[in-house]
């Protein structure tokens, strides 16, 4: 069941012999490798921690027999079920959209290959070596079908490929022609052709590329890129054959061969079987990266230790190998580290084999006793066809699936933290899962140390550095215009590894210090490693994490060394974190100086400042604080006289009443009071300790 | 409030300490017996027991007019006595020889902190008295007045003694946090440390202990363990680049208490014991100090378990190589910061800072500070104006502000702002008190902008 092997939908779909349509990719057999494998697979199976599943909501169609021929169009992942050649009915089941199109057409012969164009517009339907029939499916549009013949005299059509709604290419075993199909003339019209001997296909719709196999042997791929009526040749490579081959026949196979975009880029994955005549260890992938412009590389080599019959899937970035005889299949990611030998890095798989997760078919049919129990569905069965990126398709039992990676079961799978953090850093659905490993090695049993602690705050808040400054530099384009002049620009997308501060206290640390069954010594040792870390990204910390480490340190009594950290302003100023401070006052008397000291840093905060020296009747600083700063002019007389009589000091309420006066004096040319001031109160009170005499006269000049 | 004060610089007697005695009061005990220390102790047994019972008639009498606050000293023409009851019933008394006629200040303070020392590296009288009697007290007092009083200099003791603060050492967050999780990770990996202070160019940076403790311990630190172990250093010998170990990093780290020579089975791994929080939990501990080029870092464990050399090793595997990258960070950042902020510049004012709240001090009168003598910049009787400024600042909880003319267009400022007391010494040509006032402003705006010190 090699990946490519189904690709050519009329054959393995109609063919129902088990065995004969994954008689693809095993040339040499099972072998010891495969015996030892197989026990491994049982073992595994049996402890769980499956972390490739098949969807849920497979596409159910109706299995191939002789009158229905079954096809699957990689381009729009879509089932095509085909009753006598399209007379008694099409029935068309995609992955996306769920509702089937159902239509008939004339049966005018066995149908080779048929497929929408994008968006359905145009179905495109081979009968014949010759010529592909078209049928508009556009509103309003001409209903009748249109043929197009292939230029290329005595050559027979290979295959076909929508590039576009419009677009199509027609492979031939002598060289590919390019067309614009237009609906409303019901014809086409050729706009590029190249000759070149073509053994075989291959067809990515995600890149757009379509991959020749030329020459005797095979081993030399041409590349084509086609984009809005473009075809642009690129720099064909070859691949390396594992022996010299001993007759110049084809050596190398479509089944061998898959295409997949891995981490936006394009590779061309080259199933290598294990040679005899070689000491490697095994079968290998080997990965060649496909650029857009220069030349093709070979960067890396997939080691998958064992031998036998596999078929390739990419799920999620991660190159998935199956194999067959051990029912197991392997994970790789090429953005782990691997070793490096220059020019290819090795990769190990990840994870160990496991099987995919166990699958019961539910009970077809509404008509069907729902008291019947679900069968399970053969995993790894010879009937399964791979298609590029992530198809299964069961022929035998009419099912289509995706292949999708679980993240729960690597958790306990990859022990290595960093490393686990890597790997999850890079899956899209990654964020629940990365923040119960946040969680879990915080608590018993399962507690890191804090050094492996350390390395994952680090590696999270390097994802999220990453994503603020892309923000941050976005953020500035728009803001300085730049935006229009460059119509590239995107808004960076923050993808599910942005772990941010809010995610980590509400998920994590708040949990955590709430649990309080780790030690004190331990939580504060983890708050202070996030904040480090944050700190070492130059990420701002934000305030609820200070507020976090100040919570727990004052549940513990620990107030010096709360009084350090702000020494060494480790806890950020904010008037919130001044403010705060203010409240530990009365169990921790040195908190007013340092919020104090916090409020005056602030430079924003002197209003705070003079609430604060008036609270605990320090009047004269207060005054004297504003005076320093030039707002003695502004403030309101009131507020002083009331915290200067509340001070219960005869001597200190003279001082600062004589103090209004002579402002009032030198604002106003008058000392008396102003009815808007609301001090009457207190005029009364001065009169009545020191005697109207004692009031300020005005001066006169 | 300003004072004038003329200060006639008067050849005198340094100060010294003429006798040291601990002894317990008690209703009815042999005379003799009470006596648990005396220094200088070759004087005649009845001396001894003619001044101790001279002094504790002196404090019961005393005693009478005052019941809650006994005397504290006694001042006569020749000498000066200070008492002190550091726990019921136990007594201390220090003799000083007057330097000059005028009072000097600095004795008290520095008496209580010894008393402090004391309690750290012996616990209290009566804990000690419960175990093992009053042998072991006296043995045990013996041993520490007999290298303490070594330490004592009266007569270089100033505002800094009286003070007995901590300097911190001027640090960056980010270098700071990384101390912190340096910590944090070698109290896990050696986890019967109990208690952490890292320490850098015999400066604090960071302290697990509390405050009253760490300021003891710091005291030690600075005063007496590091500049031992400073001289041998600069004399060239016990080189600190050890011999590489096979396997092992290279590193500068080695242990000031404790093991000499980890490769050598027969060595003993003694670490001295200390006791903090005498209050309440009352903890034995050893300490345990290490220390990689400037860097300084001080391991408490429970004395129930006693550090094996295993354990030392482990340390040494574990510590040394980190603690050798943190220094160097630790010292490259610095550099920075300093070229950044132009620190590097001599101050222009001469000041003594002091925070009663985190025991923070800041001095640009003193020299690097050594265990024999002062290295004070500026003459002693300015140092004394300090003194007397500082003895008035304590008699009051108001903030307040002392300009002294001094001699010799000198001029002295004390601040005192909340728990925070600021001393400057001003020296200028035909300036006046309005000038020295903005002086003084200028050198609050650029030095201590960042805290809450009123003008």
């Amino acid at each position: 069941m090699a990946a490519a092997m189904g690709r050519e939908p009329s054959g393995p779909a109609e063919d129902e012999t088990p065995g004969a349509a994954a008689a693809g990719a095993g040339r040499e057999g099972g072998g010891g490798g495969g015996e030892e494998g197989e026990g491994r697979a049982r073992g595994g199976a049996e402890a769980g921690g499956c972390y490739l599943a098949l969807c849920a909501r497979p596409v159910h169609f109706e299995k191939a027999n002789p009158v229905n021929c079954v096809f699957f169009d990689e381009a729009n992942k879509q089932v095509f079920a085909v009753r006598s050649g399209g007379a008694t009915g099409v029935v068309v089941k995609g992955l996306e959209d769920r509702n089937p199109i159902s239509f008939r057409m004339e049966d005018k012969g066995e149908v080779k290959c048929i497929k929408f164009s994008l968006g359905n517009k145009i179905l495109a339907v081979q009968r014949t070596l010759k010529s592909v029939d078209f049928l508009n499916f556009i509103p309003d549009s001409p209903q009748l079908e249109y043929t197009q013949e292939c230029k290329t005299k005595n050559a027979n059509i290979l295959g076909f490929c929508w590039t576009s709604s419009t677009e199509i290419v027609f492979i031939t075993d002598q060289g590919i022609e390019f067309y614009q199909v237009l609906p409303e003339k019901r014809s086409l019209k050729l706009l590029k052709n190249q000759s070149i001997n073509v053994n075989w296909y291959m067809y990515c719709p995600e890149s757009s590329v379509i991959l020749l196999s030329t020459t005797v042997l095979g081993n030399v791929l041409q590349p084509f890129y086609f984009k809005s009526g473009t075809m642009s040749k690129l720099s064909k490579f070859e691949i390396e054959l594992p022996a010299a081959p001993k007759s110049s026949k084809l050596s190398l196979s479509e089944r061998d061969i898959a295409m997949a975009t891995i981490y936006g880029q394009l590779y061309v994955l080259y199933l290598r079987h294990h040679s005899r005549t070689s000491n490697s260890t095994g079968a290998e992938v080997v990965l060649y990266h496909l650029p857009r412009e220069g030349s093709c590389k070979k960067t890396h080599i997939l080691k998958l230790n064992r031998t036998g019959k596999f078929a390739l899937n990419v799920v999620d970035n991660l190159v998935v190998v199956h194999h067959q005889d051990t029912e197991t299949s392997v994970i790789f990611d090429i953005k782990l580290k691997g070793e490096f030998d220059g020019s290819t890095t090795i990769h190990q798989f990840v994870l160990p084999p496991r099987s995919i997760q166990p699958y019961q078919i539910p009970v077809a049919g509404p008509a069907s006793v729902t008291s019947q129990a679900p069968v399970p569905c053969k995993l790894y069965s010879s009937s399964w066809i791979v298609f590029q990126p992530d198809i299964i398709i069961s022929a035998s039992e009419g099912y289509l699936w995706s292949l999708q990676v679980k993240l729960e079961p690597v958790v306990n799978l990859l022990l290595d933290k960093g490393k686990l953090m890597d790997f999850l850093l890079q899956r899209k659905e990654c964020k629940m899962v990365i923040l119960s490993v946040c969680s879990q090695m915080l608590s018993e049993p399962e507690r890191g140390s804090l050094s492996v602690i350390a390395t994952v705050f680090d590696k999270l808040n390097q994802e999220y550095k990453k994503y603020l400054e892309a923000e941050q530099s976005y953020t500035m384009v728009v803001e300085t215009g730049l935006s229009r002049s460059n119509p590239l620009l995107k808004r960076p997308v923050r993808t599910q590894a942005v772990i941010d501060q809010s995610d980590m206290y509400t998920h994590v640390l708040s949990v955590f210090t709430e649990k309080k069954e780790a030690p004190h010594k331990f939580t504060i040792a983890v708050l202070m490693e996030y904040i480090r870390s944050l700190n070492q990204f130059q990420i701002a910390v934000q305030h609820y994490l200070y507020e976090l480490v100040i919570k727990t340190l004052v549940q513990h009594n620990l107030f010096y060394m709360l009084h350090q950290f702000l020494q060494y302003h480790v806890l950020s100023d904010s008037k919130p974190l001044a403010c705060l401070l203010l409240s530990l006052e009365s169990i921790y008397p040195p908190a007013h100086q340092l919020s104090l000291d916090m409020l005056k840093r602030l430079s924003t905060a002197n209003d705070e400042i003079v609430e604060v020296l008036l609270s605990k009747h320090q009047v004269l600083a207060a005054l004297r604080f504003i005076r320093g700063i030039g707002g003695h002019d502004s403030i309101s007389a009131r507020k002083f006289l009331d915290a200067a009589k509340q001070a219960e000091d005869e001597m200190l309420f003279y001082t600062i009443f004589r103090f209004f006066e002579q402002r009032n004096q030198r604002l106003r040319g008058n000392p008396s009071f102003t009815p808007g001031e609301h001090c009457e109160e207190h005029v009364t009170f001065f009169k009545q300790v020191f005697g109207e005499h004692a009031l300020m006269k005005p001066t006169t000049f | 409030m300003i004072m004038q004060i003329l200060s006639a610089a008067l050849q005198t007697f340094p100060p010294a300490v003429l006798s040291w005695t601990v002894w317990k009061c008690s209703v009815c005990g042999v005379e003799e017996k009470k006596i648990l220390f005396y220094h200088p102790n070759e004087v005649e047994k009845n001396e001894k027991i003619r001044n101790v019972g001279l002094c504790e008639a002196i404090v019961q009498f005393t005693r009478t007019f005052s019941p809650t606050k006994p005397a504290k000293s006694l001042h006569t023409q020749k000498n000066r006595q200070f008492f002190h009851e550091p726990e019921e019933n136990f007594w201390m008394v220090m003799v000083v020889r007057n330097p000059i006629i005028e009072k000097h200040k600095d004795g008290k303070p520095v008496y209580e902190y010894q008393e402090e020392e004391l309690l750290l590296f012996n616990g209290t009288f009566l804990r000690a008295m419960e175990d093992g009697g009053v042998k072991v007290l006296k043995e045990r007092l013996e041993k520490f007045f007999h290298r303490y009083l070594q330490t004592l200099h009266l007569q270089s003791c100033d505002l800094l003694d009286v003070f007995c603060g901590i300097s911190f050492f001027p640090l960056d967050k980010m270098t700071y946090l990384k101390i912190q999780s340096f910590i944090n990770r070698m109290e896990e990996s050696l986890n019967i440390v109990k208690y952490t202070a890292f320490l850098y160019n015999d400066q604090l940076i960071w302290s697990g202990l509390e405050q009253d403790d760490m300021r003891i311990l710091y005291k030690y630190l600075t005063t007496s363990l590091f500049p031992r172990h400073m001289e041998p250093e600069l004399a060239g010998r016990d080189s600190p680049i050890r011999a590489e170990m096979p396997g092992n990093l290279q590193h500068y780290g080695r242990f000031l208490t404790g093991p000499l020579n980890l490769n050598d089975p027969e060595t003993k791994c003694r670490f001295p014991k200390i006791f903090v929080n005498t209050d309440d939990t009352y903890e034995e501990l050893h300490l345990i100090v290490y220390k990689a080029m400037s860097a300084a870092v001080c391991f408490m464990i429970d004395a129930s378990i006693p550090p094996t050399l295993e354990f030392c090793r482990k340390l040494d595997s574990i510590v040394g190589p980190q603690l050798t990258v943190l220094a160097s960070d630790i010292c490259e950042q610095y550099n920075i910061n300093k070229r950044i902020s132009g620190a590097e510049k001599e101050p222009q004012f001469k000041f003594i800072y002091f925070n009663h709240m985190n025991l923070a001090e800041k001095s640009t009168i003193h020299m690097r500070k050594t265990p024999s003598i002062s290295l004070a910049s500026v003459h002693p009787d300015l140092m004394k104006i300090l003194g007397d400024i500082n003895s008035d600042f304590s008699r009051v909880d108001e903030d307040e502000e002392i300009i002294v003319k001094a001699m010799s267009d000198y001029w002295v400022v004390g601040k005192k702002s909340d728990q925070r007391e600021l001393y400057v010494i001003l020296n200028q040509k035909n300036v006046n008190l309005i000038e020295v006032n903005e002086e003084v402003k200028k050198l609050c705006a650029t030095q201590f902008n960042n805290i809450f010190f009123l003008d």
